[in-house]
């Protein structure tokens, strides 16, 4: 049985296709993809992403705890800041992507939900006595609110000072009267935040009243497919599809959460060994012709011999063309090199092009 | 809801209606809701000769890509070009502007149709 995310009714009285994500029942999409896809380009969409565990670190090592846990370097963020990190096992492969909250004193750290329980049993494993680790998910709600006029949506349900909250920083408050952290981050590329709900069963109330502010301004409620389309034009990766723990962060283009000469962390011997000796294979951003969508797993060809694989495929609503992202081999990774791909026996023309495939202008 | 006594279906979700001297062939409501927008289609060249229940294309979604089945059989007259660049017709209008083949020469010999009381039924199920 697939669970359920505090919002689920909300989700089925709004007629939303549901699709099994993580192990959750999920929302794909309401009024459909491009559309949402469209409305969070332009306008803002609102997204439940409750799946995502949200597990809290408390106790005297704390900071040890975490550093020792993931490669990013949490000294060089102040609290109430945020960073993008690996978690890796003693082999450099990647246990999961995540997002640490630095708190004083606490962390919060974000995971993938089809990983959740692995990675806190990872995370109790390899944490001694003196530290809490506790998985917060089920008593809390985690909403997304994305696109250009976010903030203007936001700004008056809220007592927090959005224009001082800098990406990747958090702070907390009320947003209609319920207690959040506000974080000012996403997965969609563009401006947006990220609202940490602490009691799960106020979230009905909160999204209720984003969606009311929301909608005369364009706002769309977007489900998981609009997130996936959108992630992928803006480079960001997803855990199972485009890394997995026989990846490490060098060839998946992820170096720079890896900071070496932090101190010991779990994995370190083996990322500066990969680091040195480089990885046998890289992470691209490809551009088709045409409209034909790559998928997981087509193959990668030079000349007729497979040189890779796709890891994640799409049509790009806001280009106008198919995008992918792949593994192929470190001298094909440049941009401007040719390359087929082959969708179901058909061979689509290629490019490799620099991620992300979008940036918003800012 | 556009008139479709004139219709008839596959338990595939294909449609087949007559225009003049052929029919027209496409796909339902029904499936276009379930793909979501349709990006891509694939579609067989004009001349070739196919029979019903064969694989005559594929439509692709963000989702999924799906294969297309040929409700009856004939000889391909015309596809409807207008859907390269504006597949999104196929979502607005499965049963006008989305229509994919035009096929003479038909034969229903083989051809397995349901009406659109039946298909309905089909799909409520």
């Amino acid at each position: 049985m697939a669970r359920h995310t505090p919002l689920y009714e909300r989700h089925r009285a709004m007629g939303a296709r549901m699709v099994e994500f993580g192990g959750f029942d999920m929302p794909l999409q309401y009024s459909g993809i491009r559309e949402e896809h469209l409305a969070v380009r332009q306008r803002a969409g609102l997204f439940d992403i409750s799946h995502m565990g949200r597990v809290r670190f408390g106790g005297d090592h704390t900071g040890a705890a975490v550093q020792r846990l993931v490669t990013n370097d949490l000294e060089r963020i102040e609290p109430g800041r945020a960073m993008y990190s690996m978690m890796c096992n003693d082999q450099g492969g990647i246990i999961d992507d995540v997002v640490v909250y630095r708190g004083l004193g606490t962390a919060l750290v974000v995971i993938n939900a089809a990983c959740r329980d692995k990675d806190v049993a990872w995370m109790r494993d390899h944490t001694d006595g003196g530290t809490v680790v506790d998985d917060i998910s089920d008593q809390t709600a985690l909403l997304a609110l994305q696109g250009p006029g976010a903030e203007r949506i936001l700004g008056p349900l809220t007592d927090a000072d959005l224009e001082k909250l800098r990406p990747f920083s958090t702070v907390d408050g009320t947003v209609a009267g319920v207690d959040v952290a506000v974080s000012r981050t996403g997965y969609t590329g563009e401006d947006g935040f990220e609202l940490y709900v602490w009691t799960a069963s106020q979230s009905e109330r909160l999204w209720d009243a984003l969606l009311e502010a929301g909608t005369p301004a364009g706002l769309l409620p977007a489900g998981l497919g609009a997130r996936d389309t959108l992630r992928l034009e803006a480079g960001l990766r997803l855990y199972g599809q485009d890394m997995d723990e026989e990846t490490d962060p060098f060839s998946a283009g992820l170096g720079w959460t890896v900071k070496l000469d932090k101190g010991d962390f779990i994995g370190a011997g083996a990322l500066r060994d990969i680091k040195k000796r480089g990885p046998e294979r890289r992470f691209a951003g490809l551009g088709l012709e045409g409209r034909a969508i790559a998928r997981h797993g087509h193959r990668v060809c030079v000349d007729g011999r497979q040189a890779g694989a796709v890891t994640s495929g799409t049509y790009s609503f806001t280009l106008g063309h198919g995008i992918a992202t792949a593994y192929v081999s470190p001298e094909l990774a440049e941009p401007g090199t040719r390359l087929t791909v082959d969708i179901r026996g058909t061979t689509a023309a290629a490019e490799v092009v620099p991620l992300p495939f979008y940036r918003r202008s800012t | 809801m556009p008139d479709l006594s004139k219709y008839r279906f596959t338990s595939t979700h294909e449609w087949v209606a007559p225009t003049d001297g052929g029919v027209r062939v496409g796909i339902s409501d029904y499936a276009q809701a379930q793909l979501g927008d349709v990006i891509f289609l694939e579609l067989p060249e004009v001349g070739r000769t196919l029979s019903a229940g064969e694989r005559f294309g594929v439509i692709e979604s963000v989702k999924a890509a799906s294969d297309l089945y040929l409700p009856v059989g004939g000889r391909v007259a015309a596809v409807n070009a207008a859907l390269t660049e504006s597949p999104e017709k196929i979502n607005n209008d499965p049963y006008g502007e989305g229509w994919m083949l035009e096929l003479a020469d038909v034969d229903e010999s083989a051809a397995q149709l349901l009406d659109e009381a039946a298909y309905k039924a089909l799909t409520e199920t």
